[in-house]
């Protein structure tokens, strides 16, 4: 038996989130006494996948094949359910990403698993294997108990911290047979904005809400955002207004977020907002209504007008950072 | 053109989540219930794409009885019909397991979802859909359009999107921006009453997960209120108290 990670290359790069799930399927081996291969699809460096070795696994497998150079949701889910028999894997381990969401579900099926996503902790194994997820969008975690023999984990970015491990890992060529019926999408183009951190996976984010004013009032959370290297996040009404874009919305119907710090301004924080950001490490509210509700969840809060709270905190930022 | 729409029967928005039963059950005592919110935008583009006779939308639920006003609601936003799996939706395994023995020889051009039901946030289901068919499904998209037998959608990706293009049969879970969600008007509610619904038996598949608890987030501490007028000292706190800066 063995544990099978596959770590999830962008631009041929391992992100954070990545040696998370490293580090997490790592710690699961140890559990089972057994040992950790990881798998890599796409165009990556020799140098970058030796990175890997840092967090755990005894092997890397590289697949580098022309048809799989750019994201196919069910041709890499065959891959790595190929990969996990090869190896006799009856654990696979994925990040919850927007690519991870997708495959996580094929490969389950293809090993007839049971899926944990949205994981997280480790699993316990008190004679059952149950991992807990995020449930009711933040509200609740459900212990999930993976009843089947071969078993799928999605980890939540931010929930397991990177764990250093080092072993010398042989990274291998899996030579993966492609079905042509395995590649009905095509990437036509892909669109990244990279002068930002992106929000789901986000350490620090900076979110705001009606209480701007107008999608004019944005640039100094932008300048707070930059300042901190954080993400920019938005409530709903403000998406729905069309001030920001929906993929900036966090909260019950938009995105789940659990980042390390939560500045919260000009939001109200109704029960759908905070189902999104309540398992934030750390929240901050400025907010000038002192019965805002958002304060009754939060770690600091200032009562202020985010007109002249926010331009002092940049202000002390830089002096901050010197 | 034929497009299947499956549907999750969940709390309302403003639900407070709480459990009975030593924490092992959902406490559904005054819940109300409603279509899941992202597929009423899936359900929401489905009609937008067969309007004007271009096709029929059937809306798909896995659960009892209970949840047939949730489908009805479905059909008042513009279904043409509907069916229930007659069974307590299990796990997201179970439920796509049955909406694909439903859709295997039905001949849907397209499937859809909504990115994940606001209970469970699985997004497991639609992939699952597609993996039991062997079609390709494509997870959290913002954009659908159709061109005869060719579809392109945006995907959602860390920090942008990739737009993508299928031929074929294919499954997709919406997200925010695929539809505006319709509002049923009084014709709609009118007419669901009496729109078909049918009820099928399921099928057998074997169990692969169980919930045996839940549990809620921990309180957080009191609040620690800085005044307006030393805004700055939250720097500090947050960079030697919280350590997150």
């Amino acid at each position: 038996m063995s544990v099978l990670v596959y770590v999830e290359q962008a631009e041929g790069k391992f992100k954070k989130s990545v040696f998370e799930a490293v580090s997490y399927a790592k710690a699961i081996a140890d559990q089972q006494s057994t040992n950790l291969v990881a798998i890599s699809i796409g165009d990556v460096a020799e140098s970058e996948l030796k990175e890997l070795g840092k967090y755990g696994p005894s092997k890397v497998l590289n697949v580098s094949v022309d048809q799989l150079k750019t994201f196919v949701n069910q041709a890499y889910a065959s891959v790595i359910a190929a990969a996990a028999g090869q190896e006799n894997a009856d654990i696979v381990v994925l990040s919850n990403s927007f690519s991870g969401k997708g495959l996580a579900p094929r490969i389950a099926v293809k090993l007839k698993a049971g899926l944990a996503d949205g994981a997280v902790e480790l699993p316990s194994t008190d004679g059952k294997f149950s991992v807990k997820k995020t449930a009711f969008s933040g509200k609740a975690f459900a212990i999930t108990e993976l009843t089947s023999a071969n078993k799928v984990i999605a980890l939540n970015p931010n929930a397991f911290g990177v764990k250093e491990n080092n072993t010398e890992a042989a990274i291998e060529t899996f030579s993966a047979d492609v079905k042509q019926s395995d590649l009905g999408t095509v990437i036509k183009d892909i669109v990244r904005a990279t002068d930002k951190a992106s929000l789901p996976d986000a350490e620090l984010v900076v979110s705001a809400g009606r209480g701007l004013k107008g999608p004019e009032n944005w640039g100094m959370i932008e300048e707070l955002a930059g300042l901190l290297g954080a993400a920019t996040a938005c409530s709903k009404p403000v998406s729905d207004a069309d001030w920001r874009p929906h993929s900036e919305h966090v909260g019950q119907t938009g995105i789940s977020i659990s980042p390390n710090l939560y500045i919260a301004i000009g939001i109200s924080g109704a029960i759908q907002h905070l189902a999104g950001v309540s398992s934030s490490k750390v929240i901050v509210v400025i907010n000038k209504d002192p019965e805002a509700p958002f304060f009754k969840v939060a770690d600091y809060g200032i009562v202020g007008d985010a007109f002249e709270v926010v331009p002092k905190l940049i202000e002390a930022l830089k002096a901050h950072k010197g | 053109m034929k497009i299947l729409v499956c549907i999750s029967n969940v709390p309302d928005t403003t639900t407070k989540i709480t459990f009975t039963n030593d924490n092992t059950e959902f406490n559904t005592a005054g819940v109300q219930y409603i279509v899941n919110p992202y597929d009423e935008i899936a359900l929401s583009r489905a009609i937008e794409l067969t309007e004007g006779g271009k096709g029929t939308v059937t809306v798909i639920n896995v659960g009892e009885a209970a949840n047939d006003p949730t489908i009805r609601k479905a059909l008042a936003i513009g279904a043409d019909d509907a069916v229930r799996v007659n069974a307590a939706p299990r796990d997201a395994y179970f439920v796509a397991k049955q909406i694909a023995e439903y859709a295997k020889d039905r001949d849907f051009n397209i499937i859809l979802t909504g990115r994940e039901s606001i209970d469970y946030n699985g997004n497991q289901v639609a992939a699952m859909v597609g993996e039991f068919l062997d079609i390709p499904s494509i997870s959290i998209i913002k954009k659908l359009d159709i061109d005869g037998d060719n579809a392109t959608v945006e995907r959602e990706i860390e920090g942008g999107k990739e737009v993508v293009t299928v031929t074929g049969k294919f499954v997709a879970s919406c997200a925010e921006g695929v539809a505006e969600p319709k509002i049923p008007n009084m014709r709609g509610i009118m007419s669901a009453r009496t729109k078909p619904l049918a009820v099928v038996d399921p099928v057998s598949i074997e169990e692969v997960t169980k919930v045996t608890k839940y549990e809620t987030p921990a309180p957080r501490g009191t609040v620690k209120l800085i005044p307006a007028d030393q805004t700055e000292s939250l720097i500090g706190l947050l960079h030697s108290e919280a350590k997150v800066i």
